[in-house]
């Protein structure tokens, strides 16, 4: 049980900063999870609480306690890495007893962990095989219960799910989530994939070129980006983005495209003031734009004319590539749409959910 | 594709060239063993440079004896006791050469430290240093250890001089052992040399086949070293015997080829039974699945 602070973290590798000016309080029993794309400094993060890497710059506190020169093995930590690494000589008994032995805990208290956590993983059939006599999957077990029998304050996951399968994926998604749940206890997790992160996380720490950009809950990441990276990352497909300007007609706001224009709602107008005459991003998320015909009830809909470039049908919905100018987007819309590659149809924006940005800064305008 | 070109192309009139000239070169490297097997089965009578290519009339072991236990009435004494000299010298040798570069390894391919960039081709130049330029000097520190003139002597210098081979090998070897393996073991709270011993070395079968195979044959077919530190005849390893067995005045060469196949017999031994191991081990980096 304990909590975890970064405290102006910076890692730097040669003239490469790593992680830079890392600022985070991560609470007890919390599951956060680190995301973003390949050599963003998530990993790094990671391996800096492990201790496996030494700071730069900064301090890191496991509750309370100042651990930038304490060897990982005194960190009271548990980390389960992306290749499971676990021990090619070993029974996975002797895998998962390896940390309880070198610790000197007495034989019956190591046969009752590695019992209890064999258990909860489903493994007990499999105690005494070796590694490679094991599926992907159930590595993948073994290499969590190996950190489970050390019963640490936090466990460390350095994507662990990213070697199996996809259904296998989305199985193990489940289990930790219930693992979490069990062992009440803090999860620090790091991933590429905004799937696993929405799923998983009591918070997301959204992180790009080594800088933490987001920390919020899953929800309020989708709903309320802070900016373009973050909005662009989260949710699949990723949302549209439209250069555009915001302009006065009338008493109204539009946001306009050069292609498109579309009014924004009397009561968002007002937050978008010090924009107007201004160049802008417009971004809209997939599932904002409708078939007009199937629009539900009760949203400011603008519909807006475009062609269609390729439909693909998923069952229980169609991914629509529609082309507006220079500009080629998404929309999620009803499966009983009947579009045809090239036809120039109508679809609807959502503009009760929209976002605009700043298209220097790339940060929401709110 | 490879049905036309196998029926045409000109690769296929090369292929009995190419065969034709690949035995012609196993057979020119293998007429030496021919020509010490025979005379090693000669009597000494037989032995002439006229029927040098002639086989023998029967077949006589004694000479491969008198390599062997020699003869005290005449003065002339056997390989025995060279053999197991040699024997108590590759064995330590090999195996404490194995282990340094085993540790070696290790720390220059998972523990890098500062300087460790320059200090590993500094370990790689003692490859480069040729035996006979460092002669006098050897004798001078052995004798200063007291250990000039001794088989411990003569073990240490060839641990010496195997370490920078030997840690090449395993450093080499352990690059392909993943470092998450290691890291794993540092998080379970193993010390630098408990994930030595509990983790890395019980993966390191394969190097050292590679690594014992390597320096035996080495350390076993040594001849320079050998007879620069042992200068007394019962201290003196197989190699240098084998040399000593000719003697002053008359060349019984069935004797001496015999030895020299006795000489040879461990190392080829070595290779016949663990060769394969040997290739595996080599190639074992590159085919981790």
């Amino acid at each position: 049980m304990a909590s975890v602070t970064y405290e102006h973290v910076t890692k730097e590798f040669g003239s490469v900063v790593a992680v830079n000016d890392l600022n985070l309080q991560i609470d007890d029993k919390e599951f956060l999870v680190f995301v973003g794309p390949s050599g963003c400094g998530k990993t790094t993060a990671l391996r800096l609480l492990a201790g496996l890497e030494e700071l730069t710059k900064g301090t890191i506190k496991i509750s309370e306690r100042v651990v930038n020169d304490v060897p990982p093995k005194d960190r009271d930590i548990a980390m389960v890495f992306q290749s499971y690494a676990l021990y090619p000589h070993l029974s996975v008994f002797e895998n998962l007893a390896f940390g309880l032995k070198l610790r000197k805990t007495p034989k019956a208290e190591i046969k009752r962990r590695v019992g209890d956590a064999a258990e909860i993983l489903g493994i007990t059939d499999y105690l005494n095989r070796k590694p490679r006599q094991l599926s992907g999957g159930q590595r993948q077990r073994v290499a969590v219960g190996r950190a489970i029998v050390r019963e640490p304050k936090v466990f460390l996951f350095d994507e662990p799910l990213s070697n199996l399968d996809a259904k296998l994926r989305v199985a193990m998604r489940a289990e930790l989530s219930k693992l979490h749940h069990r062992l009440q206890t803090t999860f620090i997790y790091v991933t590429h994939d905004q799937t696993e992160a929405m799923t998983m996380a009591s918070r997301i720490a959204v992180m790009n070129n080594g800088v933490l950009l987001q920390l919020d809950t899953p929800q309020n990441l989708y709903d309320q980006p802070q900016n373009m990276f973050v909005a662009g990352f989260i949710g699949s497909p990723a949302m549209n983005f439209f250069r555009a300007r915001l302009r006065k007609d009338g008493g109204r706001l539009l946001v306009d495209s050069g292609d498109f224009a579309v009014p924004v709602p009397a009561e968002r107008a007002r937050q978008f003031q010090n924009y107007v005459d201004r160049p802008v991003v417009f971004g809209v998320r997939p599932e904002d734009i409708f078939n007009p015909a199937f629009t539900p009830p009760g949203i400011h809909a603008e519909n807006v004319e475009v062609k269609v470039d390729v439909t693909e049908l998923m069952g229980n919905e169609i991914f629509l590539y529609l082309i507006s100018g220079p500009n080629i987007f998404i929309a999620r819309v009803d499966p009983r749409t009947n579009f045809h590659i090239g036809d120039t149809v109508q679809v609807a924006f959502n503009m009760d959910n929209f976002h605009l940005f700043d298209p220097e800064t790339e940060l929401a305008i709110r | 594709m490879s049905a036309r070109s196998s029926a045409f192309t000109p690769r296929r009139l090369y292929r009995p060239l190419i065969y034709a000239a690949l035995i012609a070169a196993a057979a020119l490297y293998l007429l030496p063993v021919y020509l010490l097997l025979i005379t090693s089965l000669k009597s000494f009578q037989e032995v002439r440079l006229a029927a040098m290519w002639d086989l023998p009339a029967g077949l006589s072991l004694e000479s491969f004896v008198r390599a062997w236990v020699g003869n005290k009435a005449q003065g002339f004494t056997g390989l025995a006791g060279n053999f197991l000299n040699s024997i108590y010298l590759t064995v330590p040798a090999a195996s404490i050469s194995a282990l340094l570069g085993s540790l070696n390894g290790y720390v220059f391919s998972k523990w890098k430290f500062r300087g460790s960039e320059v200090l590993f081709p500094a370990f790689l130049f003692g490859l480069f240093i040729p035996y006979q330029s460092i002669l006098i000097p050897l004798v001078v520190v052995l004798q200063k250890m007291h250990l000039y003139g001794t088989i411990p002597g003569l073990i240490f210098v060839h641990v010496v001089y195997g370490i920078p081979i030997t840690t090449l090998i395993f450093r080499n070897y352990y690059a392909s052992v993943p470092t998450e393996l290691i890291e794993a073991a540092k998080i379970d709270g193993a010390s630098l040399l408990g994930i030595y011993r509990w983790v890395l070395f019980p993966l390191s079968l394969p190097g050292f086949v590679v690594t014992l195979i390597w320096q035996f044959t080495a350390i076993w077919n040594d001849f320079l070293f050998g007879v620069i530190v042992t200068s007394r005849p019962v201290v003196q390893p197989i190699t240098v015997a084998l040399n000593n067995l000719a003697g002053s005045y008359v060349v019984e060469w069935n004797v001496q080829m015999a030895g020299a196949l006795i000489t040879a017999l461990p190392t080829l031994l070595v290779y016949i039974f663990l060769g394969r191991y040997f290739v595996r081990g080599l190639l074992a980096g590159s085919l981790k699945g």
